[in-house]
């Protein structure tokens, strides 16, 4: 894995995209794809979430978890500490940034359990990123996301006025473009000597 | 087994659950927002119809901004006066009112008017066809005819007649402005509701090029200009545009116009009759621009009921006040 700043970020903006390489996340990829507002407001959403999810989750592994020897916990207790944070996140932006919260509107609390949050934190664990490089990772990720959701989004917004046989419109032929856009993804590897 | 990871599993998740969980309930009690009571009633008055004429994105945000007082109370158009007035008396505020407004179709030619060029087979609304050399109807100015507007009005105002015009139902209209701002022709208008007269055509072409492709669209003939008496019509790039302030709705463009190219909202128009008081000066007969008024110099006139529009122009200029305008009632309408 690239230790290099600029490069972890590549890796995780482009060549292994989160949604089109590592194929995860799918829920909100083909859920909310459908129009480019909701894409919009999914991307900011999950952004913000991801990075708080990887910092907070990155002191709760090597404060608590390592030194206890509980690696094994991992999954149960990132998923109880990025769902709290998300309560937590939604109540102090109700509260205080009103314009902040309607903007994100029903998206953030959608995304407390969403896959790729819970990929990101674990992927930083598992190549033993510091807290510099998560962040990174989490920023780089994120922004990635959003690309793909909102290429994506214009994508299924023609798809709705395309001439499709009957039986594969709707989302089999968004899982079949989906198909065809991580293909052309694939054209990223080996960018700057980056691989799978 | 190893009794000490297990009671150390627990002890750390359990710990760890019961810390966050204090904080979510400490963070709910400290950061909970109170509803203000203001916005609550405000809320139960708004129709709830979510239509966005306010400019808000819904009731919700729209009552949020007034409870505030960021905006004026009265810009809910479906709930009009009344809701106005009611969300006035919640805030203690004067409330000044909006003009009502309605949306009107500015053109005519439906398919029997305005021949199709191509056979259009594609589906979907205007706004795809309009993609598509700009619909299939001859004019490239006029309505696409495929009933965007209607499926778009939260309040089932429009509906496609089988000419392929949406016809609005003025008594639904709010005036919100929504198949205005989504009719991709621009060939929908908000007009104040107390507004009778307006020129239903957006064709900007020459005379000669309108003639070929429409037959109620505006040829820019300049007849309309001339005959309006209060010059409240000025010819625009081959469309005569209308100052409402100078516009009485006399109706006499309408009635004039070759074309038939204006619309005229008013249900009933009155009539002209003169009376035994008349003493045949002759004023009325030289402002009548429809020949309605016959009569000898010195004798009483008479007006010709069938070719009277009820503009009444004789009636302001008679120096005996002896004609009088019969059956008002369409005068009525407008100001209602």
């Amino acid at each position: 894995m690239p230790k290099n700043p600029a490069l972890i970020f590549l890796a995780a903006f482009l060549v292994n995209n989160i949604l089109l390489i590592r194929y995860i996340g799918l829920c909100p990829f083909f859920g909310v794809s459908t129009s480019l507002n909701t894409a919009f407001g999914m991307s900011a959403a999950v952004l913000f979430v991801m990075l708080l999810a990887a910092w907070v989750t990155w002191f709760v592994f090597h404060l608590v978890l390592l030194p206890l020897n509980l690696v094994f916990l991992r999954t149960a207790a990132f998923i109880l500490v990025i769902a709290t944070l998300v309560q937590f996140v939604e109540m102090f932006l109700k509260k205080s940034y009103r314009a902040l919260y309607s903007a994100m509107g029903i998206y953030l609390p959608l995304i407390t359990t969403n896959c790729a949050i819970l990929a990101v934190t674990f992927l930083n664990i598992d190549y033993r990123y510091n807290l510099l490089q998560a962040t990174i990772f989490a920023l780089g990720t994120g922004l990635g996301f959003a690309l793909v959701i909102i290429l994506f989004s214009a994508l299924r917004e023609r798809l709705d006025y395309a001439p499709i046989t009957r039986s594969l419109r709707g989302y089999p032929i968004a899982f079949i473009a989906a198909s065809l856009v991580s293909l052309a993804f694939l054209g990223f590897v080996g960018l700057f000597g980056l691989s799978l | 087994m190893d009794w000490l990871i297990i009671i150390k599993s627990i002890l750390s998740l359990g710990g760890l659950g019961l810390i966050l969980g204090l904080i979510l309930a400490i963070a709910y009690a400290k950061l909970a927002v109170k509803p203000n009571p203001q916005e609550e009633a405000i809320r139960q008055i708004l129709p709830g119809a979510n239509c966005g004429a306010c400019g808000f994105p819904g009731c919700d945000v729209y009552a949020e901004k007034v409870a505030k007082g960021e905006v004026a109370p009265n810009f809910c158009l479906f709930g009009g006066p009344e809701v106005a007035r009611q969300i006035g008396k919640i805030l203690g505020k004067e409330v000044t009112l909006k003009e009502s407004q309605v949306a009107v179709l500015i053109c005519r030619g439906g398919k029997n008017e305005c021949k199709e060029r191509f056979i259009y087979d594609g589906g979907g609304d205007c706004r795809q066809a309009y993609v598509l050399f700009g619909g299939n109807k001859s004019c490239v100015f006029g309505c696409v005819g495929l009933g965007h507007c209607a499926s778009v009005c939260p309040f089932g105002a429009i509906r496609m007649n089988e000419n392929r015009l949406p016809v609005i139902d003025e008594k639904k209209c709010t005036g919100c402005g929504i198949c205005v701002r989504e009719c991709p022709k621009h060939t929908l208008m908000l007009l104040p509701r107390r507004k009778l007269v307006y020129l239903a055509c957006v064709s900007h072409d020459k005379g000669k090029d309108v003639k070929n492709v429409c037959s109620v669209g505006c040829t820019a003939c300049n007849l309309c200009v001339k005959v309006c008496p209060y010059n409240a019509l000025q010819m625009v790039d081959n469309l005569p545009l209308m100052d409402f302030n100078k516009c009485t709705d006399c109706g006499i463009c309408y009635a004039k116009c070759p074309t038939k190219s204006y619309v005229d909202r008013a249900k009933a128009r009155p009539y002209a009759i003169i009376t035994t008081a008349c003493n045949g000066c002759g004023e009325c007969v030289k402002v009548c621009q429809f020949k309605a008024i016959e009569g000898e110099i010195g004798k009483r006139h008479r007006v010709i009921t069938e070719k009277c529009i009820g503009c009444g122009e004789c009636f302001k200029v008679c120096p005996l006040r002896a004609i009088t305008m019969a059956g008002a009632l369409g005068h009525q309408v407008k100001t209602a």
